[in-house]
C-alpha cells in the first residue's frame, strides 16, 4: 500500500500492524517525527511523551505478537490536556496545573490505554476549556494548520490542529458547548460529542459538570466511530454516567439513509451565518437528499436563549469546580504568603487566565444571595424549554442538520477582545450541551481554503445513527480526506 | 419567673459507616493525618463523588424513627465557601429537599410527664477536615481523613424551654441513633455534636428573641452548662439595657462560659445549588419499605413492651432500655434464668454498680449475658444463696471462670441437706443457750441473730430459708 501511515485510518493501521507491514514501534516513530517537525509551527502539544509512547507501542508490538489486542491496539493518539494521565502532568492549559501530576488515568484514558493504544502527547486547550478559539491556554494560542493566522477553535484547539496536521490519526476532545465540534469544523475533521452520560466524566477535568461530555476528534466517522466504541459504557465512578447498553456503531455505518428524516432548523440558517458557510452547509445536505434522506424544515424555537443561557449555566458550574484551586494541596502557590487570604487571592490571581476570572466571576455573581432565582432558577427554566424544543422536534424528524459554526476559522486576534462576539460562535453548539444530545461535526465543503463543518444532532443515545448518517455522506464526498497544506 | 428560654438544637450524628459519604476511603478514628483519605477526598482535579447507599439506608431508618416523612426524591447541593480543611471549596449537603422531612420525639420531663420536640428536618452530608494549628509553628496543619465522613444533621423545632429540656432531647436523639445501630454516638471524638440555638424572651411574649449558636459542646453535661451559662449572660445583657447579638459562640469548659466566635455579619453567602456530580436520590414506598423492615425495636416500644411481659415498673423498664445493649442483656439473662424480676435486679444492682465502679460499658462487661444468666440459674435452684451468689460474681468479674466452675472451685455449694444443716442447728444453740431462751420466750428479734450463726459456722453455705425453719421447729414447736 503506498499512502503513507499518517493517510491511513484507523482500520487500515490496524490491519497494516496485523499483517506486520510495521510494527506499532515505527507508526509511534513516524508520527513523534511529524511532531517535531511540524508541532512548533503549530503549538498543538503541550507535553509530548515519547520515552512513554515507545515503551507502549513496544508493549502494544507484543501483544499483538501473541495474536492478543483488539481493533485499537498499538494505534498512536493524543489526549486532550483536560484527561487524567498518571505520572504523565495535566495542565488543562493553566499556569495554575502547570505542575500537576495525576495519580490516576481518567476513565477515558484508562479504557484507551487498555485497548492498546500509544498516547503520543497531551494536547493544547483553551484554559479550563474555556474559550472558543484556543487563546486562552497558559501555553500560548494554537494555530491552524490550514492557516496558520487563524485560530483552530476550541476549546479541544490543540487536539483538532494535531488530528489535522496528522500529527495523530485520532484525539480525544472535550466538548461543553461546542469544544469538540467548532475545532473539528473550524480544522476539517470530524468529531462526536455524546449524549451526556455516555461517556464518563471521570478524571475529566470539570468545567461545567452538567455539560461536559468527551469525544473523538477524528478525521472520517468511521474512526471516530471506534475510538467512541472503547471509552463509551457505564462507570461506576461517574453517577451521571448512564447504565445501558452501548450498541456496536461499526455494524451500523453501512446502512442506507433511504428515508431519513433531516430536520432543518430554521433559526440555525438566519442571520449571522456567513452566506458562503450557508452554501457550503446545504451543498451537504442536498448530498444527503441524494442518498435519499428527506429534509424538512424544523422551528427550534428557543435557539436564541442558548447562549444566554449557557452563559449563566457554565460560569455558575465552574465558579464552584474550581474553587478546589486554592494553592493549598497542589497546583500554583503564590510565594510568601501573608496569611490564608493573600495565599488564596494571589494564588488564583497568579494562576488563572482572564477568561477564567471573567466566568468565575460571573458564576459567582449569579449563584449570589438576592440574584439566584433571577439567573441561575430561570437559566434552568430555559434549559428545559430549550429541551423541549428538541424533544418536540425529535418526534418528527430522526436527525437535525445545520451549520456547527457561523464562520470559517477566524484570524487570530480577532475575536479575542471581544468575549460576547467570542461567544456567539458557539450559537449553534451550545443548545445540544444544555439538552444532553448526541451531536457531531462533519467536514462540508470547504470555503476559501479554510474548513467547514456540517453539524448533526441527534435524538439521546442515537450516536449510531450520527455515525451512520457521517459516514455514509463520507463515503459519497471527499471533503473529509482534504489535508491543510503542508501537512501532506 | 420573668424570662423564658427557648433552644433549638442541630446535632450533628457522624454515621457509622465503613467508607465515606461520596469516597470508598475508611472513616475509622485515630489514624496518622491523611492516611485516610483518598483522590476524592483530596479534591484532585477530574475527581467525581458516587453517594454511598449505605448513608441513605442509616438516614431512611433515622427519618423513620422519629415519624418523619421520609422524602421520594432528595437532593445533594453545595454550600460554597474557602476553608483550607474544605478541599474542593464546596460543601456537598442538603438543603432545599433533604431526605428526611419532619417528626418529633417524646422527651421526659424532670417533674415527670412528658413533652413532644418537633424535628425540623434532617439531612445527609460531608464532614469536613481538620485544620491543625499547634503542631506547626508559624503554620497550619490539614488532616482530610476526616473529611468526607458522612454525617446526619438533625435540626429540632425551638421547641425546649430548659437546659434540662435541651439535654432530654439531646439525650433521646443519642439513643436512638445508637439503637438503630447509625452512630456510635462518641461525642468525645465528635461522633456525636449539638450545637445550641438560645434565645429568651419576657414570659408571655411571642416573638423569638435574637438568638446565638453555641458551638463546641462536646458532652451532655456541658450542653446543660454552656446553655445555663448563655441564659444568664443574654438575660444580664437585656436587663442592663444591652442587645443579644445574632453570632455564633464558642463553649469553653475550662472556664466554662461562651464567647463570640464571628457574627452573622462576617456570615458567608454560600451560593448553594444543587450538585451537578450527583443524581437527586429517588426512593419508592418499596425501597423505603425494605429499609424499615431492617429496623430495630426502637426504645419507646422496647420500654412498653418490657413493662408488659416482664411486669416491670416504668422507671425499671425505662433504665432497662437506656441503651439496646443493656436492653438485650437483660432480655437474654430474663430469658435465661427465667426471672424477670431477678434478672432485673442484677442487672441494675450488682452488675450496674460493678460497671460504674470500673467505668466500663456493658459491651465490654466482663460478666456477659450468658455469664450472669449461669449465676442466677444456680442462685434460683438453690445451689447458691444470695450471699454466696454476690460472692461468685465478683469472682466471675474478676475473671475466674463460669458460675459453675467458680461452685466447683470454692467447693460453695449450699447445703440443703436437713441433716447437716440440723447437725450445725443444734451446735449454735448449744454454744448460745441465751439467746435459744430468749426466742423460746418469744423474743422474735434474736431469729437473726441466730439465723446469722448458723450461716456463718456453716461458712455461707447452709440454705437460709431451711435454718429459718429448723431453729423454728427446734425452740418453738417443740
Amino acid at each position: 500500500m503506498s499512502l503513507p501511515l499518517h493517510e491511513r485510518s484507523l482500520g487500515q493501521l490496524a490491519a497494516g500492524l496485523r499483517a506486520r507491514e510495521f510494527s506499532s514501534r515505527e507508526l509511534a516513530t513516524h508520527y513523534l517525527g511529524r511532531i517535531a517537525r511540524l508541532d512548533p509551527g503549530l503549538n498543538s502539544l503541550v507535553t509530548t511523551c515519547a520515552e512513554d509512547a515507545l515503551a507502549a507501542a513496544d508493549a502494544a508490538d507484543a501483544r499483538l505478537a501473541r495474536g492478543d489486542g483488539g481493533p485499537l491496539t498499538g494505534l498512536p493518539l493524543i489526549h486532550k490536556d483536560i484527561f487524567c494521565t498518571q505520572g504523565v502532568r495535566t495542565s488543562c492549559g493553566s499556569r495554575m496545573l502547570d505542575t500537576f501530576v495525576a495519580p490516576y488515568d481518567a476513565t477515558v484514558v484508562a479504557r484507551l490505554k487498555a485497548a492498546g493504544t500509544v498516547m503520543l502527547g497531551k494536547a493544547n486547550m483553551d484554559e479550563f476549556a474555556m474559550g472558543s478559539s484556543n487563546e486562552t491556554s497558559w501555553y500560548g494560542p494554537v494555530r491552524n494548520p490550514w492557516d496558520p493566522d487563524r485560530v483552530p477553535g476550541g476549546s479541544s484547539g490543540g487536539s483538532a490542529a494535531a488530528v489535522a496536521a496528522r500529527l495523530a490519526p485520532v484525539a480525544t476532545g472535550t466538548d461543553t458547548g461546542g469544544s469538540i465540534r467548532q475545532p473539528a469544523a473550524l480544522c476539517g475533521l470530524t468529531g462526536i460529542k455524546p449524549t451526556y452520560g455516555r461517556v464518563s466524566r471521570w478524571g475529566m477535568i470539570a468545567f461545567a459538570s452538567s455539560l461536559d461530555q468527551g469525544g473523538p476528534l477524528a478525521r472520517s466517522a468511521q474512526d471516530a466511530a471506534l475510538v467512541l466504541q472503547a471509552v463509551a459504557g457505564y462507570d461506576p465512578h461517574d453517577s451521571t454516567s448512564v447504565d445501558a447498553p452501548v450498541p456496536e456503531y461499526a455494524a451500523t455505518l453501512d446502512d442506507g439513509i433511504a428515508g431519513l428524516r433531516v430536520g432543518l432548523p430554521k433559526e440555525y440558517f438566519g442571520e449571522g451565518l456567513d452566506p458562503k458557510v450557508r452554501h457550503s452547509v446545504e451543498t451537504a445536505i442536498a448530498e444527503l437528499r441524494r442518498l435519499g434522506a428527506q429534509t424538512v424544515e424544523i422551528s427550534l424555537a428557543n435557539t436564541a436563549l442558548a447562549v444566554p443561557t449557557y452563559y449563566v449555566v457554565a460560569p455558575a458550574e465552574c465558579s464552584s469546580n474550581l474553587a478546589r484551586y486554592d494553592g493549598v494541596r497542589y497546583g500554583h502557590r503564590c510565594a510568601d504568603p501573608k496569611d490564608l487570604s493573600d495565599l488564596y487571592e494571589r494564588s488564583r490571581a497568579e494562576g488563572f487566565g482572564a477568561e477564567v476570572k471573567r466566568r468565575i466571576l460571573i458564576g459567582t455573581y449569579v449563584l449570589s444571595a438576592g440574584y439566584y432565582d433571577a439567573y441561575y432558577l430561570k437559566a434552568q427554566q430555559l434549559r428545559q424549554l430549550i429541551s423541549e424544543d428538541f424533544r418536540r422536534a425529535f418526534a418528527e424528524v430522526d436527525v437535525i442538520a445545520g451549520p456547527t459554526s457561523p464562520t470559517t476559522a477566524f484570524r487570530l486576534g480577532e475575536k479575542a477582545g471581544d468575549p460576547v462576539t467570542m461567544y456567539l460562535s458557539d450559537i449553534y453548539t451550545i443548545a445540544a450541551n444544555l439538552a444532553g444530545l448526541p451531536a457531531m461535526s462533519l467536514p462540508a465543503e470547504p470555503v476559501g481554503g479554510l474548513p467547514v463543518g456540517l453539524q448533526l444532532m441527534g435524538n439521546y443515545f442515537a450516536e449510531a445513527r450520527l455515525l451512520n448518517v457521517a459516514h455514509r455522506l463520507q463515503e459519497a464526498t471527499d471533503w473529509h480526506r482534504r489535508v491543510p497544506p503542508g501537512c501532506e | 419567673m420573668e424570662w423564658e428560654t427557648v433552644i433549638g438544637l442541630e446535632i450533628h450524628a457522624q454515621l457509622a459507616t465503613r467508607s465515606k459519604i461520596f469516597s470508598g476511603a475508611p472513616t475509622a478514628f485515630g489514624a496518622a493525618p491523611n492516611t485516610q483519605a483518598c483522590e476524592i477526598d483530596l479534591a484532585l482535579p477530574g475527581v467525581l463523588p458516587v453517594l454511598n447507599a449505605e448513608a441513605v439506608r442509616m438516614a431512611v431508618t433515622f427519618g423513620a424513627a422519629i415519624g418523619a416523612a421520609v422524602a421520594r426524591r432528595s437532593v445533594f447541593a453545595r454550600k460554597n465557601y474557602f476553608y483550607p480543611d474544605l478541599p474542593k471549596g464546596y460543601q456537598i449537603s442538603q438543603y432545599e429537599q433533604p431526605i428526611v422531612g419532619r417528626g418529633q420525639v417524646e422527651i421526659a420531663l424532670d417533674g415527670g410527664g412528658t413533652k413532644t420536640v418537633g424535628v425540623t428536618r434532617a439531612h445527609l452530608e460531608e464532614d469536613a477536615g481538620k485544620s491543625l494549628h499547634e503542631d506547626f509553628h508559624g503554620m497550619t496543619g490539614i488532616d482530610l481523613n476526616r473529611a468526607g465522613t458522612p454525617l446526619l444533621e438533625i435540626v429540632s423545632e425551638p421547641d425546649m424551654r430548659s437546659p434540662a429540656e435541651a439535654v432530654a432531647y439531646a439525650r433521646k436523639i443519642h439513643q436512638l441513633v445508637r439503637y438503630l445501630g447509625i452512630c456510635d454516638g462518641n461525642m468525645q471524638e465528635g461522633s456525636f455534636r449539638c450545637d445550641a440555638n438560645v434565645s429568651v424572651r419576657r414570659r408571655g411574649s411571642d416573638r423569638l428573641g435574637t438568638r446565638t449558636e453555641l458551638k463546641n459542646i462536646n458532652s451532655f453535661r456541658f450542653l446543660e452548662r454552656a446553655i445555663q451559662y448563655e441564659v444568664e449572660r443574654q438575660v444580664d445583657l437585656i436587663e442592663n439595657g444591652g442587645a443579644v447579638v445574632q453570632e455564633t459562640r464558642l463553649y469553653d469548659p475550662a472556664r466554662d462560659e461562651t464567647r463570640s466566635m464571628r457574627s452573622k455579619e462576617e456570615a458567608n453567602d454560600y451560593r448553594y445549588f444543587p450538585d451537578p456530580d450527583l443524581l437527586p436520590v429517588v426512593l419508592d414506598e418499596d425501597d423505603i419499605a425494605a429499609i424499615v423492615a431492617t429496623m430495630p425495636e426502637l426504645p419507646d416500644a422496647k420500654r412498653e413492651r418490657f413493662e408488659r411481659a416482664y411486669q416491670l415498673s416504668a422507671y425499671d423498664a425505662g433504665l432497662l432500655t437506656a441503651t439496646r445493649e443493656t436492653a438485650d442483656y437483660f432480655e437474654a439473662v430474663a430469658q435465661g434464668c427465667g426471672d424477670a424480676k431477678l434478672a432485673a435486679n442484677w442487672v441494675m444492682g450488682d452488675l450496674a454498680a460493678a460497671l460504674n465502679r470500673d467505668g466500663r460499658e456493658i459491651a465490654d462487661s466482663p460478666v456477659d449475658a450468658m455469664g450472669l444468666t449461669g449465676l442466677l440459674q444456680r442462685l434460683r435452684d438453690g445451689t447458691l444463696s444470695g450471699k454466696l451468689a454476690k460472692d461468685v460474681f465478683a469472682a466471675m468479674w474478676a475473671g475466674e471462670g463460669s458460675a459453675d466452675a467458680i461452685i466447683e472451685a470454692r467447693g460453695l455449694r449450699q447445703v440443703s441437706d436437713v441433716g447437716a444443716i440440723e447437725a450445725i442447728v443444734d451446735q449454735v444453740i448449744a454454744a448460745n443457750p441465751d439467746q435459744a431462751g430468749q426466742l423460746r420466750a418469744g423474743k422474735d428479734k434474736v431469729m437473726g441473730f441466730l439465723v446469722g450463726q448458723v450461716m456463718k459456722a456453716s461458712q455461707g453455705k447452709a440454705n437460709p430459708a431451711q435454718v429459718n425453719e429448723i431453729l423454728r421447729r427446734k425452740l418453738l414447736d417443740s
